[in-house]
């Protein structure tokens, strides 16, 4: 038996732009054990309740993250709604469709470009970034906001696609689609990067499952979870399957991603071919919410589960997120034992991490 | 611009920030919006780096971290708050857990307002960054020139920064 010692990781670490810190206990260059602490990022955003009424808190639940900032609002509304119990126009339903999976992609194409990153291979992160600008300018053209667009209310949406809009967005999507052909063959063939992938850091498929991992991470290792099978929003009137791969290493969590893109313009698609005319965005809500909802959305990261209890006053008397990569730590824990140092930073970016998220 | 002698090295950490600011942030550097064509250069050693770019506002916990990383780097240094956030604590403000805008535990030069900020206006700041930054390298250099002990010099900097801050 080697030297025990403990290095700490983060929390400023150039692998990744947010703070995140582990103590890794190692012995020589492998790791026994990896001890998370958290808090760095944490605001207490839930605590908000007290100080703004539920109409504000979709513009703070929005801000939970940057990256999924739509998601994020739009399951805060869909609870909300849920509690009133109105009814949101089709056309709200589409569009929310529509940004949900804009949204996915540019948060996938960020990770892969942050993956490549982590491996050393910048040249490949800058590509991954240009094709995602595409998509960001996509959001941008239809609300205003490269990030943070706020076009959540409760009962529906304030902004419209317009046709012309459509046809673009369907056109860049077709470009979309183009270009990631390109990054595919680098991104799950080339030799250099796969042997950076490859049966590095394997979850099986009962640790995914005891573990509560979300999202791709958990949909890597094989456990079919996909909560837009829900059908919330308008994906219960399209069609798709999750994507799994059944490997459970870096790699699968790569392909899984990838994959996912390539289902998320599918989805555009489908939502714009099927997408009503319809004058009315929002259905109008009228007094106070009373009762209590639990709403689980897909996001790019996995399951995050909003829970919201109203008491007829304009203040919500609780709201709680539980996000997907807190669900995932415990999976990542499990992961980093017995591993070489020199992986750690790529593994802790397979899962995907956003702090800000993590510890809202 | 055009007399910027030398490339300053920038440290990006991120406060408390909902992830959107780090993202443009990076974004910014990215060939799109290419701000290593003024010469800067993101680092993640903060004993190389000359401007300390910081998203989100101060909590408890990373109060600490933060002025750390501060006093770790070199002078003279120059401080970029992004976000509204780092300038003011923006929409978290009434959290329990935040105690303000980066000014609450740092001297900040520059403040660049937006919810997310965009990349244009990072870059702007990171513009005016490396200016401020020229211009306090002179200064120190002319000090030091001068015989100054490093101790004087230390003070100049600090005095500056209070005239600049104000």
């Amino acid at each position: 038996m080697g030297k025990r010692s403990i290095i700490p990781y983060g929390p400023q670490h150039p692998v990744l732009p947010e703070p995140i810190h582990i103590d890794l206990v190692i012995e020589d260059e492998r790791v026994i054990e990896a001890i998370p602490s958290v808090g760095f990022i944490h605001r207490g955003l839930e605590s908000l309740v007290d100080k703004r009424d539920f109409n504000q808190m979709a513009y703070v639940a929005e801000r939970t993250c940057g990256i999924c900032s739509f998601q994020h609002g739009m399951g805060y509304c869909e609870a909300v709604e849920h509690i009133f119990g109105v009814d949101v126009p089709d056309r709200a339903r589409y569009l929310r469709t529509i940004w949900a999976e804009l949204g996915r992609m540019h948060s996938h194409l960020l990770w892969l470009g942050l993956l490549a990153d982590g491996f050393g291979f910048e040249n490949l992160f800058y590509q991954a970034w240009r094709v995602r600008e595409k998509v960001l300018d996509m959001q941008e053209m239809t609300s205003g906001g490269r990030l943070i667009f706020s076009v959540n209310v409760i009962g529906g949406v304030i902004k419209d696609i317009t046709d012309e809009q459509m046809q673009i967005i369907l056109k860049t999507m077709d470009e979309v689609e183009e270009e990631l052909k390109v990054l595919q063959k680098t991104f799950l063939e080339d030799y250099s990067v796969q042997s950076r992938l490859h049966g590095i850091g394997i979850i099986t498929k009962e640790q995914a499952h005891d573990l509560g991992c979300a999202g791709p991470f958990a949909r890597a290792s094989g456990v079919k979870v996909d909560m837009r099978k829900r059908g919330y929003a308008a994906y219960g009137e399209l069609d798709f399957e999750p994507i799994v791969s059944n490997a459970g290493d870096s790699y699968a969590r790569c392909y899984c991603r990838m994959m996912e893109i390539y289902q998320s313009i599918d989805l555009i698609r489908q939502a714009i071919g099927k997408i009503p005319k319809d004058n009315t965005l929002a259905t109008p809500v009228k007094g106070n919410p009373d009762g209590e909802y639990f709403m689980r959305v897909e996001q790019p990261r996995g399951e995050a589960v909003y829970y919201v209890k109203a008491n007829g006053t304009p203040n919500l008397e609780r709201m709680r997120i539980r996000t997907p990569t807190f669900a995932n730590l415990p999976g990542l824990c499990e992961m980093l034992k017995n591993t070489e140092l020199s992986d750690i930073g790529l593994l802790v970016l397979t899962i995907d991490p956003c702090i800000s998220c993590t510890e809202r | 611009m055009a007399k910027v002698k030398r490339s300053p090295w920038l440290l990006h950490y991120d406060g408390s920030s909902c992830n959107g600011c780090d993202i443009e942030v990076l974004a910014a550097l990215t060939p799109v919006y290419d701000a290593e064509r003024f010469g800067v250069m993101n680092t993640g050693d903060p004993m190389q780096a000359d401007i300390f770019m910081i998203t989100g506002g101060i909590n408890t916990q990373n109060a600490e971290v933060v002025k750390q990383l501060y006093d770790q780097m070199p002078r003279p240094k120059v401080v970029v708050a992004v976000g509204v956030c780092a300038c003011t604590g923006g929409v978290f403000k009434d959290c329990y857990n935040i105690l303000g805008g980066a000014d609450s535990v740092i001297p900040v030069d520059i403040y660049v307002p937006g919810c997310a900020a965009r990349p244009q206006a990072i870059i702007d700041g990171v513009v005016k960054a490396v200016e401020l930054f020229q211009q306090r390298s002179d200064e120190h250099d002319k000090l030091v020139k001068q015989g100054g002990r490093p101790d004087a010099a230390k003070d100049a900097v600090k005095e500056d920064k209070e005239v600049s801050n104000g």
